[in-house]
């Protein structure tokens, strides 16, 4: 029953998504909402269908999830995904651990946040604020089509199946309980920043204020992509036991592809909102950024690409969702391309200001985004070929640097500059300040030791950048500094961090393979390890074997860390559980491999892996410290929007009053 | 004029053009050796059976180009496959197996069973052949010239309709 209802609130949540785009089309070519009133016979209708369809499709989700609470066997899905003797955590995760569940929690936060605009948004002009919803709801029709039609995660079996087959091992980790959800959330601000960019369009209303409206959601999206990239990448840091933390797989770039766009775009709606320029270019950056999460989805759930994120995918699948990105971003494409021209082209700026240097860091990041959308899809179209080639760190590493190293350097100077036209003397100390810290590391580091040029060069911006990120606070009362501002500071700092991180890991990590009998002792940079034994171990759906490890540094108390080879046997899998001892100047990682036979004396031998990585947890910290750099951004600027409004309509009052007063006097006077 | 706005669509459309065709092509997920085309590596792998001769790469050079096949008495695919090798037998093919980790009593009974195609069959028990060939499993065939170079892989079990295609490859590298 409770599939039923999960399926039925579906199919509701899709006519009403229809009802949505319908009336709202049907609005607009009547001509409804001219007067900037709702009241139109279509007009009317759009907002209650937008935020009905937001309560069924989370209805769906709930009930979803409880048939994975209670591991109802009947349920097609829950039978292939679940088992009842994994924990209730995992069973709860699961639901969105595979393709048709994460489908729904996609459409699911889509309905939400479409209600969400719904229900709050009342800035933007009438007929804008129609396209938009509309567009938001062609959008969901065509997800709710493809669940429905392709992937309907409440088909029952036609018998229960005595046990579920269990989710994949890897996956039950509390890592994964929290990625795909803010990935989600991250692609689906995107979806809304798509919809609001294609209203705005349809409207020619391409206004400071659109991009007051649209840039919450940018700057959510990009928090929650941000949040959500930087789990993955420490979840697959752990959780795989390969001791890196990127690996340029379809997938790690499916996901960093909307971030680099939802960055751009974040940066030219600044601008748009600041002065009123880069119109086209915002449009076309909101069109892209939505585009690259369903190409995304697109390469990950159709198979198209070899990943190790594989879903369990399915050609048709894969043809359902190249219809939808031909319909979304071939129709937005085309649109864009009819329209853009009749957007006039908003003010100018001089060179050196601050919107150049945004512009300037735009194409930068266009560019890195070009580079890696082409290592991504350049295997697909060589095999078109017949010639298989893999794409990896040899080409995204040095060429996505070309653009980067400039993107950093401009990106210690713009926050500097002023909007409009400046003057580069203006901020001649802070320049010298930032380009003689960059050249003091260079030169220390080409001292220090022989490392590669990448590593060294990140080095030095990274020290560049973490300085020039708080020079915009120099000589203002840091009380008096909006938040929005803090924000930018905080997410700049927060990209030093990350790229100190990457940087230094890359010039100074120590790794060293043993094979070693319990007692036998190992150094690795200034740790001294020691085996002591390895013993097995059962956990509630697995065994492993566990190594008892005593690593010490210097003359401190040896710390125990304890590597594991699990097995799970439901499904059977071998995961290897890294073992990690954080210290504040970087990570010591351990990972325990096969028996390695034994020795002369017929003591059993393991293979033990131990990194030493200088400050690689600095990645991780970069970014959740851009994160909350961004969320700052999102609570400023929502306040200061509230408070204008606020005194706006105070002030409105006010003369409303006044007005009314005279209007008495005049009267009592006569 | 403002042709530029129609160059995202175009990217788009190619992007578009490539991905469909790429998803109606069948899924081929095999990976082709490094090796064909190339001198077959040095080896030489003791009996795998006690009644017949072991291999080496020796066996391969002069005469009519030959047939090395990589099996094993564990493989199933190996057993769907075992006909065809005996059609090629008849036909007139020298064929030399490579057996994988295997162990002599079951290679024994496997050709009880299932017949016996082969001239010699080498006992490979760590791979290394296998590695050194660029084999991405069991089974699989390679044509070896008379020169002793690879001059095609067949990935998988041989299927009725590979025994032409493999005819033909022999005739061709006997040329």
């Amino acid at each position: 029953m409770i599939a039923e209802i999960g399926l039925a609130a579906l199919w509701l949540a899709a006519a009403l998504a229809a009802l949505q785009l319908f009336a709202g089309a049907l609005a607009l070519k009547q001509g409804e909402g001219a007067e900037g009133n709702e009241d139109g016979h279509f007009a009317q209708l759009v907002r209650p269908a937008a935020i009905t369809q937001a309560l069924l499709a989370a209805l769906a989700f709930v009930m979803l999830l409880w048939c994975f609470a209670i591991t109802d066997l009947s349920v097609k899905l829950v039978v292939t995904n679940s088992h009842s003797m994994k924990p209730m955590l995992y069973k709860l995760t699961g639901t969105w651990g595979n393709h048709e569940g994460s489908m729904l929690l996609w459409v699911a936060v889509m309905a939400l946040s479409g209600g969400l605009i719904a229900w709050l948004e009342r800035r933007l002009p009438v007929r804008t604020m129609l396209a938009t919803l509309a567009t938001q709801g062609f959008v969901a029709l065509g997800f709710y089509a493809f669940l429905i039609l392709s992937s309907n995660p409440f088909e029952r079996l036609p018998v229960p199946a005595p046990e579920g087959q269990g989710l994949n091992p890897l996956l039950q980790d509390i890592g994964l309980a929290l990625h795909p959800p803010t990935l989600y959330i991250g692609y689906v601000g995107l979806s809304v920043a798509f919809s609001f960019a294609l209203g705005a369009l349809l409207t020619r209303q391409v206004t400071p204020e659109f991009a007051r409206v649209m840039r919450p959601w940018v700057l959510g999206a990009w928090v929650f992509l941000t949040l959500g990239i930087t789990a993955g990448s420490y979840w697959a840091y752990y959780e795989l036991g390969w001791g890196g933390y990127w690996f340029w797989d379809p997938v790690e770039n499916a996901s960093l592809m909307p971030w680099l766009a939802a960055t751009a775009l974040l940066h030219s709606t600044s601008v748009l909102a600041a002065r009123d320029a880069l119109r086209t270019w915002t449009i076309m950056l909101g069109v892209v950024a939505f585009s690259m999460s369903m190409l995304g989805t697109f390469l990950v759930r159709s198979g198209v690409l070899t990943s190790v994120h594989a879903f369990a995918v399915d050609p048709e699948r894969g043809s359902f969702i190249l219809v939808l990105l031909a319909l979304y971003i071939g129709g937005a494409l085309t649109i864009f391309a009819l329209r853009a021209h009749s957007i006039s082209e908003g003010k100018r700026f001089a060179v050196s200001s601050r919107e150049s240097a945004l512009v300037f860091n735009n194409v930068m990041l266009s560019a890195i985004l070009g580079v890696v959308l082409l290592g991504t899809l350049y295997p697909l179209l060589t095999e078109a070929f017949d010639v298989r080639v893999s794409v990896g760190p040899p080409y995204f590493n040095p060429v996505s640097a070309i653009f980067a190293v400039p993107m950093f350097l401009v990106m210690a100077v713009g926050p500097l500059l002023r909007w409009r036209e400046d003057k580069p003397a203006r901020v001649q100390i802070q320049l010298i300040v930032v380009s003689s810290a960059i050249l003091g590391v260079l030169a220390l580091v080409a001292v220090l030791g022989d490392y590669s040029l990448l590593a060294t060069i990140g080095l030095a911006l990274a020290v560049g950048l973490a300085i020039a990120a708080f020079l915009p606070l120099r000589g203002r009362r840091l009380t008096r500094v909006p938040l929005a501002t803090w924000g930018m500071v905080l997410a700049h700092f927060g990209v030093a961090i990350s790229l100190f991180g990457m940087a230094s890991e890359s010039a100074f990590t120590k790794e060293r393979l043993a094979a070693m009998v319990a007692g036998e002792s190992v150094s690795v940079a200034d740790w001294q390890i020691t085996l002591d034994g390895v013993d097995p171990i059962a956990g509630p759906n697995w065994t492993a074997m566990e190594a008892r490890i005593s690593a010490s540094r210097g003359s401190a108390e040896p710390v125990a860390v304890t590597p594991q080879a699990r097995t799970f046997w439901a499904p059977f899998q071998a995961t290897s559980e890294s073992a990690l001892l954080t210290r504040w100047d970087g990570q010591l990682y351990a990972v325990l491999g096969d028996s390695a036979g034994v020795d002369a004396e017929g003591m059993q031998r393991w293979q033990v892996r131990v990194w030493w990585k200088p400050f690689v947890t600095f990645i991780w910290y970069g970014g959740l410290l851009i994160s909350l750099g961004g969320a700052l951004a999102i609570i400023g600027r929502l306040s200061a929007d509230l408070k204008r409004r606020k005194a706006a309509r105070r002030g409105a009052e006010r003369r409303n009053e006044a007005r009314a007063l005279a209007a008495e006097m005049k009267e009592e006077l006569v | 004029m403002r042709w530029t706005l129609w160059i995202p669509l175009a990217l788009f459309l190619f992007f578009l053009g490539v991905a469909g065709y790429q998803l109606t092509q069948p899924k081929d997920d095999t990976i082709p050796s490094q090796m064909v085309e190339k001198p077959l590596p040095e080896f030489e792998l003791p009996a795998a059976v006690e009644t017949m001769p072991g291999a080496s790469r020796g066996d391969f050079i002069g005469g009519k180009p030959k047939l090395l096949n990589i099996w094993a008495s564990w493989c199933l695919p190996c057993i769907a496959e075992a006909k065809q090798l005996e059609v090629l037998e008849k036909q007139g093919v020298e064929i030399i197996g490579i057996a994988i980790r295997d162990k002599p009593a079951d290679v024994a009974t496997f050709l009880e069973r299932y017949g016996n195609p082969y001239t010699r069959i080498g006992a490979d028990d760590i791979s290394q052949l296998m590695l050194d060939l660029g084999a991405s499993g069991v089974p699989e065939t390679y044509v070896i010239d008379a020169q002793g170079t690879i001059t095609y892989q067949h990935i998988g079990d041989i299927r009725l309709e590979h025994i032409p295609l493999l005819l033909e490859k022999l005739e061709e590298a006997a040329q």
